[in-house]
């Protein structure tokens, strides 16, 4: 009995994120916003996390900037920009298209296309079929006869 | 043409080598600030001393001065120190922001380790700093006459950078008009 509760107790076991109940909003609909901007923001001191996963004090500082946004009444969009406007797009984990992001939106598919381009180009080039066969000598033919009985 | 084609994907590895070399060199830790050119955010912070004097972001006006973002916990801070000292010898005003840090710890690292700054503010909510964009300490800015940030330091100021990168650009700031 012990052990299936336990069993059943990790199987429940999730990552816990780093929000910490005294930065929770009251309104579950305004906290529900934050923690899905805060999970597309990056933590600018440990950059591969988003400020939703990381315990840096500085991404708690950004969790409840983000939550006080948001109790103004600002609008996800704007809650962004707020913080855009002071770390850049490096902050936003998914950065929009724009100019010197393009390498990286359409570099992936660039590069498919030049690969596919140059599979067909190669194809083409290869010689097409044997030319026709000179059939087989009166001799070739008594040697296969006697090959394959 | 064939040769050609045969030597295509040598040029295309040497081209991608080429590439991430280059990327190697780069500092992927260092971000590029948002401020450079535009003017400080605004900011009135109380000192590290009660009932002394605050900073504000009112007072970067009529020369170039520097912003230092600082803490008592920050471990590359005492290495930056002397310099910053180094700095206010030269006449050069250091202004200080210290981060998230209790206003007598600051108080005991000025003690210990000396007072460079013309400046203080305390900034321990740490608000002013994510208006600053400051993403470790220390972190300084170097602003114009005008009040514009015109420059970002981030890590420590070593003599190097000191003499190479920021003493000219504030001899070319106090130039300006």
């Amino acid at each position: 009995m012990k052990r299936a509760l336990l069993v059943l107790a990790l199987m429940l076991a999730t990552p816990v994120a780093a929000v910490m109940p005294d930065e929770m909003l009251p309104d579950a609909a305004q906290e529900a916003r934050a923690r899905a901007i805060s999970k597309d923001l990056r933590c600018v001191v440990c950059q591969n996390q988003s400020i939703d996963d990381s315990d840096a004090p500085l991404a708690r500082d950004l969790r409840v900037l983000v939550r006080e946004q948001i109790s103004k009444g600002r609008s996800d969009a704007e809650v962004r920009d707020y913080v855009v406007a002071r770390y850049g797009n490096f902050v936003l984990l998914k950065p929009p298209m724009e100019g010197d992001t393009l390498l990286l939106w359409l570099g992936p598919f660039a590069i498919l296309l030049l690969g596919g381009a140059g599979l067909i180009f190669w194809q083409r080039r290869k010689p097409v079929a044997t030319p026709d066969a000179a059939p087989l000598s009166d001799a070739e033919r008594v040697e296969l006869d006697r090959l394959s009985n | 043409m064939k040769r050609l084609l045969f030597i295509l994907p040598i040029i295309a590895f040497a081209g991608l080598a080429a590439f991430l070399g280059f990327g190697l060199t780069q500092d992927p830790k260092e971000l590029p600030s948002q401020l450079i050119d535009r003017p400080l955010p605004e900011f009135a912070l109380p000192g590290i001393v009660e009932g002394g004097p605050g900073l504000a972001s009112a007072s970067f006006k009529g020369e170039p001065r520097l912003l230092n973002v600082w803490a008592s916990w920050c471990s590359a801070c005492p290495q930056e120190h002397p310099v910053l000292e180094r700095i206010a010898q030269e006449g050069f005003p250091v202004y200080g922001i210290a981060w998230k840090d209790k206003p007598e710890d600051s108080r005991a690292f000025l003690a210990r380790y000396g007072d460079p700054y013309s400046g203080m503010g305390s900034d321990f909510p740490g608000r002013t700093a994510i208006d600053l964009g400051v993403t470790g300490a220390p972190e300084t800015f170097v602003v114009d006459k005008k009040g514009r940030v015109r420059f970002k330091q981030i890590g420590p100021i070593s003599p190097e950078v000191w003499e190479g990168q920021i003493r000219p650009l504030m001899q070319k700031l106090r130039a300006e008009a």
